[in-house]
Order: structure tokens, then C-alpha cells, then sequence
């Protein structure tokens, strides 16, 4: 499926702002970007799994709080990085 | 005594900022500088440390707004850079508990001269981690992390700064790399002689003076330890209660800096010390007084050193702006050189680097405009 990486992100993937990705639910989604792209979750998801507080990743749209939500091959994930301060 | 030799340089300063690292290069005068970069734009640079044992290999602590924290390792001076495989990042906790997360890497040390490729991080919170490969993974110290005591050592959110409780000032014994001291803001100064499978509390004589028991076993606020690499049996630390000196060989630590000038005080946060000098240590005062502004005091610039292990203590100023300046130097914000004479430097959080090429007697400014400074280190890259 189709993840869309913000520019914070693009570095891990050699600038490509949209990149595939496999996986039945999110966090298989990001264990599998993290094989094709070593050390982009853990910029994204701490150390116990929760997603850092500046990150969001929505699914076709919809915002995703739980990595155990469920994938199909069409959808789209997008990661975003949240607003902060200067 | 180990003697260690003068070097002849040239000098580079790494510069860590909140937005970035740069590099000044100096002349063999130590007058001229150049700078170069940025590296990391925008990145959250907390340390930039050059490896000693090959004096080409960098590491970086370093996040940004947006993403988690890590380390940058270079292996050519800082000409490439690449990711740590596995950062700093505390034990996952059992289902139904609540972990720790590290916010950022805060401070990094080479280990012991005998041990290639051996570095430790602090983190904030306080965390300790310790790479046996040049900087590329990053185990817990279990004997740190799961001590009994180190809840309680490392206190909680209330007690921390507030950007967040950290472990700095991470100190090899250089007769011994099983023996090693730290410090955390809060929690105090801590050692261990068997390479982190146990520690202990090292603040007996030192003042914590916002607690109720004001000479508590922990709980200080150290804002930086160092320990003289000729004569390892002496520590120096400046705190939030005054600057004080351990000689090991007498037990306690004595506050050296009750003899500093009354009107100046002796709060602030860094501490550089002499390479060939025990005696010898600069620091860099900041008001402390009533809602704690953490400037120069009075508005006037200073470095202070003593030659004398603290009995008696000089002003040094010149140079520097005499009124209207309202400077703060954070703890990893000043260092000094290995030359002869030492060369001192350091960084504001207004980001400026002023430097003396002549053991603080004169000052001038070197850089200007850059952001807000966390870290200078003084580095002598191969060639």
C-alpha cells in the first residue's frame, strides 16, 4: 500500500515522499518500513510503542490512535508531523 | 601523576545548538576563526564529542521537534554522518504498566582510553547507556536502571528541570574504566567500581538547600562534575547550592565557592578545569538570587578562576561587554582546549562564542547569530 512520509521522514527514504509499505495492521505496516528503511519508527513510535507526540498517522484519512488497527492493500496511510513551536 | 603534554592544535570548536551543529576552525594562533556548516539544520543538537582515542570519529546526540531522539556517528571528521542502529531507549514495560521514554540524549562520553569503541549516554530522563561499537547500538546499563534505589535517586517529574531530569557528566577513571562517576540533575553525583553493576551515592558535604533535610545522601542538583585527569582522586562540581571540590583521599566535599565574591555568588552551571593543573578551575557565574533570572549577574559578564583549588578567586572580564548583558552559559557551554597556554571558550544561549587565547585574561567574540548554544567542546581533529 501507499505510505505518504513527511519531510522530517524523507531522509530514511531517499526523499521519496510516497513509498510502499506491507502489512495487515499498522504496526506491521511500520515494522515494515522500518526493515525497508532501518531506524525510521523509532523517530515515529517510542520505546513503548506509543506514537511520539508530535506524529500522526491517518488511515484513508481517518486519524490512527492504535497500531493493532487493522490494513487492507488499498488503503492509504499517511504520516504527518504535528504542529509545534519555534 | 600522569604529565600530559601540550598540543599545538589547530582547534576546533564543535558548536551544538537548538538548531543545528557548526564548526569554528581556528588558526594555529588561536585569533582567526572560520566557520563552517550548519550540519543538521533544524536538528536538536544537545552534544557534539569528538573520540579522542582517533580523533576522527564524532558522535552527535541530536532529535528534532518532530521526531524521537538518536545518536549521528561520523567516522571522517564530520564530512559524512550516519544513524545509530539501535538509540538510546529505555526496557519495553510489561503490558499494563507504565514505561520510560527517552525525550532526548543528553550528554556523551568516550569510554576509558584501553577501551576502543566504548562510549556512554545520559539521557533525559535520567538514563544510562553504554555502546561497545564506536556508537552504533546503545544497551541499558541494567545495574543503573534496575538498582533498587535509582526511582528514588532519579526522583520524579517535580523534581526535574524543565526541560526534563538528566544524566550528565559521565567520568572514567582513567586509572581504572570500571570505575566511573556521574551526575543528574536531579539526583546528585553517583559512582560505581564495578562498571555499573552497582552504584552509590557520592554527595556527603554538599548542600541541597531546597530540601527539607539540606544535606540529604541524594536528591542534589548537580549541574556539572568533572574530574582531573592528572590527579583522578580530585572532582569538582558546580551545583545549584555553590561550587564544591572532593579530594578523595579527605572524604567530603567542601564548598569551594563560599570564596567567591558575595555579590556575585556562586551559582551557575558550568565548570572547566585545567588539563595539567589541579588547582586550576574556571566557571562561569549566573545570578541565583530570589526568581533565579540565570543571567550574568548585574547584567556584567564574568569568568572566575581560582589557582588554588578554590581558596581565592579572580575576575575575568576583559573583553567581554561591561554592563547590559545578560548572558547565559549552559553547563555543557564552556570548555577548554589542551594548549599552552589553555584556550577557553564558550557559547550563550543568545548564540554567541566568545573565546580567550590566554586563559580567560582576554575575551573577544569569534561567533555571532547563531542559535541558542547547548554544547561547545574543544576538539583537535587528525589531520
Amino acid at each position: 500500500m501507499k505510505v505518504f512520509v513527511p519531510t522530517p521522514l524523507r531522509s530514511y527514504t531517499g526523499q521519496q515522499a510516497c513509498v510502499e509499505a506491507q502489512g495487515a495492521t499498522v504496526a506491521e505496516l511500520l515494522a515494515d518500513l522500518d526493515w525497508r528503511y532501518p531506524g525510521i519508527r523509532f523517530r515515529m513510535i517510542d520505546e513503548q510503542d506509543a506514537v511520539r507526540p508530535h506524529i500522526r498517522i491517518f488511515v484513508n484519512a481517518e486519524q490512527v490512535r492504535d497500531l493493532g488497527a487493522p490494513l487492507r492493500p488499498a488503503d492509504e496511510v499517511q504520516i504527518l508531523q504535528a504542529l509545534s513551536g519555534g | 601523576m600522569t604529565t600530559i603534554t601540550p598540543t599545538t592544535g589547530p582547534v576546533t570548536l564543535l558548536i551544538a545548538t537548538r538548531k543545528g551543529a557548526w564548526f569554528l576552525k581556528g588558526d594555529s594562533g588561536r585569533r582567526r576563526w572560520e566557520i563552517e556548516g550548519p550540519a543538521f539544520l533544524g536538528h536538536i543538537v544537545h552534544h557534539l564529542v569528538l573520540d579522542p582515542r582517533d580523533r576522527r570519529t564524532l558522535l552527535m546526540a541530536a532529535r528534532t521537534g518532530h521526531l524521537g531522539p538518536t545518536v549521528f556517528r561520523s567516522a571522517d571528521g564530520g564530512q559524512s554522518w550516519k544513524e545509530a542502529s539501535r538509540p538510546p531507549a529505555f526496557p519495553k514495560a510489561p503490558e499494563g504498566s507504565k514505561g520510560r521514554v527517552v525525550d532526548h540524549v543528553f550528554w556523551l562520553s568516550p569510554g576509558h582510553p584501553g577501551e576502543a569503541g566504548v562510549w556512554y549516554a545520559g539521557t533525559s530522563p535520567q538514563g544510562l547507556f553504554r555502546s561497545e561499537d564506536g556508537g552504533d547500538s546503545w544497551p541499558i546499563v541494567e545495574g543503573f536502571e534496575d538498582h533498587p534505589m535509582r526511582p528514588q535517586w532519579t526522583g520524579g517529574e517535580q523534581d526535574a528541570p524543565p526541560d526534563g531530569g538528566k544524566l550528565h557528566s559521565i567520568l572514567i577513571d582513567p586509572r581504572d574504566p570500571a570505575h566511573i562517576y556521574l551526575a543528574m540533575s536531579c539526583g546528585g553525583v553517583f559512582e560505581t567500581v564495578d562498571k555499573g553493576r552497582d552504584w552509590r551515592p557520592l554527595n556527603a558535604g554538599c548542600r541541597a538547600d531546597f530540601l527539607p533535610d539540606p544535606y540529604p545522601e541524594f536528591g542534589h542538583d548537580t549541574h556539572r562534575l568533572a574530574l582531573h585527569p592528572q590527579a583522578p582522586d580530585i572532582l569538582y562540581q558546580q551545583n545549584h547550592c555553590g561550587i564544591y571540590r572532593l579530594d578523595r583521599r579527605q572524604g567530603t566535599w567542601v564548598r569551594i565557592g563560599e570564596n567567591m565574591p558575595q555579590e556575585v555568588g556562586d551559582f551557575g552551571f558550568p565548570l572547566v578545569l585545567h588539563p595539567r593543573d589541579p588547582q586550576t578551575v574556571w566557571v562561569f557565574p549566573m545570578d541565583g538570587t530570589e526568581v533565579w533570572p540565570r543571567v550574568s549577574p548585574g547584567g556584567k559578564p564574568a569568568a572566575y578562576v581560582t589557582r588554588d583549588a578554590g581558596q581565592t578567586w579572580q575576575r575575568l572580564d576583559r573583553g567581554l561587554p561591561p554592563a547590559q548583558a545578560w548572558l547565559t552559559v549552559k553547563r555543557q557551554a564552556m570548555t577548554a582546549d589542551a594548549q599552552d597556554p589553555i584556550g577557553l571558550y564558550f557559547g550563550t544561549t543568545c548564540g554567541e562564542v566568545w573565546a580567550s587565547p590566554d586563559e580567560g585574561a582576554h575575551w573577544s567574540c569569534i561567533a555571532r547569530h547563531l542559535p541558542e548554544i547547548y554544547a561547545v567542546e574543544a576538539a583537535e581533529l587528525a589531520p
